[in-house]
């Protein structure tokens, strides 16, 4: 026994931050994720000119804690001719898929569970592509027509959209030149540049695509709500339920995580090269005891007792962490640069990655939805061919730049400026086809009656 | 087993069992299921339905199917390519880096083409 203790504790030693990590992010992102949800809901409020919820907690701030508690007792039925075994193994195979995926995604340059693998974000691609097989096998386990056909619209959509957000990635993966996920963000510091700015619409296809792989507005058809009931999730109650919404939000969560490392330079601050803008890194000290401050001032006109102690306690946790953050400062260079850079790269990480899902939320609240043959159109008439389009020119870029000497920006705007005029012719093709083709269904006497077809 | 792997298989493990832990124990935490034989139909929006969901579907969905195993398959092709790229360049073998890829994907856009013109990419 003790040899096998003594290799268990050698291991634990050795590994003890990736174990931390797993057992921190299965704790925690389900727990950001229902967070989410209560920024979701508060932002669309905001935006329709509404509160939004205010009931739970101060300004509703204990709303997903409640919703979470509801959900986990509420009644779970499995209907009668639902194939029992798939039906129960579908949310979970959703649910791990997205979370596992976490797994190769590196919050900061010492938070990852799988460190320095080299196939990187390969696995993140590729342990994602998981999930819509628990959308398929849910949709077909309930036995429910609204379900059927939405989990196949659903996978119609996530095929669709896979391949585009592969050429996307690629694209990015062509500038980094590895699938590692610290040496994707190291390069991107010794080239001086986010890959946004040399492969921009790289990073407008990968936007657009893995809006569509998530099942996020405007591309939500397969729970469209207004014509399949909830699509997939139809005859799902109670916490299975809860788990394809988790499942949803932890896809958020890594796409937007891939996006900013492989675009927007990971945990890199701004201008991470140039020494007299240093002073950035005061911002997340500043970013925090604005915040604690502000939970200050407002504890003051909370109306009961209870909400106003809440207001304190998320105050004081503020500035705890603020605190942290300027302990850590004057330690970039000594033996502890490894809590310092941990701790930075960790803000400015979590701060792209939560700018890049408001983007997700604004586009839901902005856009309305697609019509299914347009969201097939739009994947395979236009983003594939544009994408694969990029792909060429980004390559092209980086010849010119290294085989004749042009300067890479120059070479990226040409390239650029390429790949829009073919999106453009793109786009003028399309829209005689589509016109051509709206034409033709009009006078198909089969399904004259239906004035909504085409 | 690379040692780098087995924290990723200790999350994974750790990842699944979330959501089966969870689901075992509130199944014996929340109050039992009240109702009649009615709760356990499916739900069309109170109609009965009249046929099974095990039936045919529309043949373009096979389509698509196809087409994205023949398109990802080709993405599986780029990856290891686009990883490679800038050490070539690096080597000066931009032709050698260039050319291939093009008429691969050369090959590629004359099908796509094809598919175009049949109409085989749309699912209206």
């Amino acid at each position: 026994m003790s040899p096998m203790l003594h290799s268990i504790l050698a291991f634990v030693q050795t590994w003890w931050v990736e174990l931390l990590c797993a057992v921190l992010i299965v704790l925690v992102v389900p727990l950001i994720a229902v967070y989410i949800v209560l920024v979701e809901r508060k932002a669309m409020a905001d935006m329709r000119a509404r509160l939004g919820p205010m009931r739970v907690g101060p300004h509703g701030l204990l709303q997903p804690i409640a919703d979470a508690l509801k959900l986990l007792f509420k009644e779970d039925l499995i209907p009668d001719n639902a194939d029992q075994f798939i039906f129960w193994l579908a949310p979970v195979l959703s649910m791990t898929a997205a979370l596992t995926s976490m797994g190769a995604v590196a919050i900061g340059p010492w938070f990852q569970v799988a460190r320095d693998i080299n196939i990187g974000l390969l696995f993140v691609v590729g342990v994602g592509a998981l999930g819509p097989f628990g959308i398929v096998l849910g949709g077909w386990a309930s036995n429910n027509h609204y379900s059927i056909i939405g989990a196949l619209r659903s996978t119609a959509q996530l095929i669709s959209y896979e391949t585009t957000a592969g050429f996307a990635l690629v694209s990015g993966f062509l500038l980094a030149g590895t699938l590692n996920v610290r040496a994707i963000v190291e390069t991107q510091r010794t080239d001086q540049a986010w890959y946004v700015f040399l492969a921009p619409v790289g990073f407008f296809t990968y936007l657009i695509a893995w809006i569509a792989e998530t099942n996020r507005a405007p591309f939500d058809l397969p729970e469209a709500e207004s014509e399949l009931v909830a699509g997939y999730m139809t005859e799902y109650s109670g916490f299975r339920w809860s788990l394809y919404f988790l499942a949803e939000y932890a896809n958020m969560i890594v796409v937007a995580s891939v996006g900013t490392t492989l675009f927007l330079g990971g945990w890199l601050r701004p201008f991470p090269n140039v020494r007299w803008l240093a002073g950035l890194d005061a911002a997340p000290t500043l970013l925090l005891a604005a915040v604690g401050a502000y939970c200050v001032f407002r504890a003051g006109k909370q109306p009961a007792r209870a909400q106003s102690m809440f207001m304190w306690a998320v105050a004081f946790g503020c500035f705890v962490v603020a605190a942290i953050f300027t302990l850590a400062l004057p330690f970039s260079h000594l033996p502890l640069e490894r809590m310092h850079d941990g701790l930075y790269g960790a803000f400015w990480f979590l701060l792209k990655v939560s700018a890049y899902i408001y983007i997700f939320m604004w586009l839901r609240f902005t856009l309305p939805r697609f019509r299914f043959d347009q969201l097939m159109r739009l994947g395979w008439h236009i983003l594939i061919p544009l994408a694969l389009v990029n792909v060429v020119d980004v390559g092209i870029a980086l010849a010119l730049s290294s085989e004749f000497g042009i300067n890479r920006w120059v070479a990226m705007v040409i390239t650029t400026a390429a790949t829009l005029g073919a999106a453009m012719l793109l786009l003028h093709w399309n829209d005689k086809y589509a016109a051509a083709a709206s034409a033709a269904l009009l006078t198909d006497s089969s399904i004259a009656e239906d004035t909504h077809a085409g | 087993m690379p040692p780098a792997y087995i924290p990723l298989l200790l999350f994974s493990l750790l990842v699944l069992a979330f959501p089966v832990v969870t689901l075992i124990v509130f199944k014996y935490l929340r109050p039992g299921s009240r109702g009649g034989p009615a709760k356990f139909q499916p739900y069309e929006c109170g109609i009965l339905p009249e046929t099974s969901t095990r039936g045919r579907y529309f043949a373009r969905f096979y389509i698509i199917a196809m087409l994205f195993m023949i398109l990802n398959v080709e993405t599986i092709f780029l990856f290891p390519w686009a990883v490679l790229f800038r050490g070539w360049l690096a080597a000066h073998l931009a032709a050698f880096a260039l050319l291939p890829m093009f008429v691969f994907l050369g090959v590629l856009l004359v099908g796509y083409v094809w598919l175009y013109k049949k109409g085989a990419l749309d699912l209206a």
